[in-house]
């Protein structure tokens, strides 16, 4: 057994996990190739060209929480196939590749935490699970979470990583769209605030949901984020699609942003924003 | 008939008999009315038969036939003394979204839906139906119109989806609609949402957070078209039928897995074929729900919405289905 830092947690690994996941890993957008463990301690963001890399949801609450103080709930929540969906793989498959990818039972991580001492209920996407698609379980427990806040009267944070809808779960999954909205709709009338992370990709019906309720919304650079797939909307259109369209500083400048924000900043920024927002008393 | 989907052919040889029979009698003189009583008869059990065994792509294109009644023709005859609105007093107006406010049993009605069009040329000034931000912005302040005067308001559902567009996304689709599905929890005036033709996905949904939900028995509401379905998952366009069968997206389906309050049962061989006994069904249905939800105080009104969503499509609610 040897340790080794990934992010802010020191994790044991064997050495032979060590060998098999030695990668390389090539950056897409400059192409240079870059070891794990450096890609890691850089925040996952290529040294080179600033490409940010997508975190997956330990490294996240790593970089954002204080350390110790995430309490998970609702963890017990797994999917199963409500239609009998089958496409290229049975639904049921999908999911129990996933779980086994990510070690997580869902796309997204709920409880709460504190950031920079400030109390807050916290939701965290998971891309690599079916794409960090919406389907009952993450509306489930997107609303169990706002409901959660509301109740507790703190504010809501979510990193929102996703494809969209679920179309396994089929009507199942659009209605999810309706359930957390109508959530987040309760939490804002309690005065509470709700702040959205929009990371690389945030599109479709999660896009169309919870993720622009945000009192504040945030991006991180580069990041797609949209409604509409751009295929999609050439193919329709016809036309060629301006540079920079559907990434996050393409938004910044049309107004549907308050803060395009680096990694290595979100902590600090939302510190910032609670201190305004929840003010404590002085003592 | 002169639109026939593949499976209405049946159906239209039978009614070119009828037809070629009542022709003959007429000029032979010769009494052919036994024979033609039987052939009507003979109709409406196949018609019947047909239409009860429709497979979901059959339904699919049942849904999007350009002859059955349209959102327009709804509140001509819901609201006959309507008058529309326009315009999200930001940017545009959208003819993708009508809104119409009218009097329905000695009270105001107001009336918005997505305006597909009637023929080509609507079609496509109205965009098939598919909305923009603006689109969505006109309805939500049409619904905070009717609440301050008490009017309730019934959303006409039929379209693709919301617009994939380059202004779209600049003007925020995804806010516009995220708006409507927050704001309509807040709105004090009872809301009923019907899909008539096709309910596609967010854009749909934009405009259907009602207390009540029905669909339309030949209709359709899915989180992606078949087509879209088919693109993405099966990464082949061809696929869309398959995709229709496991989206489970008929209003049948839709009743099953309880996601729908009701379905609306329409004339025999479709809605198309009698339009007006089509928006009767509708109106009678609408008409017995809003004295329902009319017993509601506008707290408890709200209440219920969010309970209803509450319920619906939740964890505890998906874990009686198993596919």
């Amino acid at each position: 057994m040897i340790t080794f830092n990934r992010g802010n947690i020191p994790i044991k690994i064997k050495e032979q996990e060590i060998i098999q996941s030695t990668d390389w890993i090539k950056c897409p957008s400059c192409k240079t190739i870059t070891y794990h463990k450096q890609l890691a301690e850089n925040l996952q963001i290529c040294p080179k060209c600033n490409y940010y890399f997508k975190m997956n949801a330990e490294q996240r609450l790593s970089l954002l929480v204080d350390e110790g103080t995430f309490l998970e709930i609702n963890q017990e929540l797994s999917s199963h196939d409500i239609l009998g969906f089958v496409d290229s793989k049975p639904y049921k498959k999908r999911i129990s590749d996933a779980e086994e990818k990510t070690n997580l039972k869902e796309a997204i991580i709920t409880g709460t935490a504190t950031i920079e001492g400030h109390p807050i209920a916290l939701g965290i996407m998971e891309f690599e699970f079916i794409g960090g698609s919406m389907g009952v379980v993450v509306g489930e427990k997107i609303l169990r979470l706002a409901e959660l806040a509301t109740s507790k009267n703190i504010p809501l944070f979510i990193v929102v990583s996703s494809g969209g809808a679920r179309m396994q779960e089929g009507m199942f999954s659009l209605l999810q769209m309706a359930r957390t909205s109508g959530a987040i709709g309760r939490l804002q009338q309690n005065n509470n605030l709700f702040i959205t992370l929009l990371t690389n990709p945030t599109t479709g019906g999660v896009s169309a949901s919870f993720a622009f309720l945000g009192d504040i919304i945030m991006a991180e650079p580069g990041a797609t984020i949209g409604f509409a797939g751009a295929r999609v909307i050439e193919q329709t259109t016809r036309q060629k699609l301006p540079p920079k369209f559907q990434t996050a500083e393409f938004l910044l400048d049309h107004g549907q942003l308050d803060k395009i924000v680096e990694r290595k900043h979100i902590k600090r920024l939302m510190g910032r924003i609670l201190s305004f927002f929840y003010r404590r008393e002085l003592a | 008939m002169k639109n026939l989907l593949p499976f209405e052919k049946p159906i239209a040889e039978m009614e070119n008999k009828i037809q070629e029979f009542q022709t003959e009698s007429k000029l032979t003189g010769i009494d052919l009315s036994n024979s033609l009583d039987q052939l009507k008869k003979d109709l409406q059990v196949e018609t019947k038969k047909i239409f009860e065994n429709l497979n979901r792509w059959e339904t699919v294109q049942l849904a999007r036939h350009i002859d059955r009644p349209k959102t327009i023709d709804f509140v001509k005859q819901i609201i006959p003394d309507y008058v529309f609105f326009c315009g999200d007093r930001l940017f545009h107006e959208d003819p993708a979204i009508f809104g119409a406010m009218g009097t329905f049993e000695e009270k105001n009605l107001m009336m918005i839906g997505h305006n597909k069009g009637k023929d080509t040329k609507e079609n496509i000034l109205c965009n098939f139906g598919c909305a923009n931000p603006e689109g969505y912005r006109k309805a939500l302040r049409l619904m905070r119109l009717a609440e301050k005067f008490n009017a309730p308001i019934i959303t006409i559902i039929d379209t693709q989806g919301a617009n994939p567009g380059i202004i779209a996304e600049e003007n925020g689709q995804s806010e516009a609609i995220a708006r409507n599905l927050k704001e309509m929890f807040s709105i004090s005036v009872p809301i009923i949402s019907v899909v008539i033709g096709e309910g596609g996905s967010g854009g749909a949904l934009g405009i259907g957070i009602g207390d009540k939900i029905f669909m339309m028995e030949h209709s359709i509401y899915s989180v992606i078209s078949p087509e879209g379905c088919a693109s993405i998952l099966f990464r082949d366009a061809s696929k869309a039928q398959v995709s229709a069968e496991e989206l489970k997206l008929t209003a049948k389906d839709l009743y099953h897995y309880q996601l729908i309050d009701h379905m609306i049962a329409e004339p025999i061989g479709g809605a198309h074929r009698n339009p007006k006994e089509a928006i009767d069904t509708v109106k009678n249905q609408i008409s017995k729900s809003l004295k329902e939800l009319s017993l509601l105080s506008s707290e408890s009104l709200k209440e219920a919405r969010y309970q209803k969503f509450r319920k619906l499509a939740s964890y505890e609610s998906s874990q009686a289905f198993h596919g």
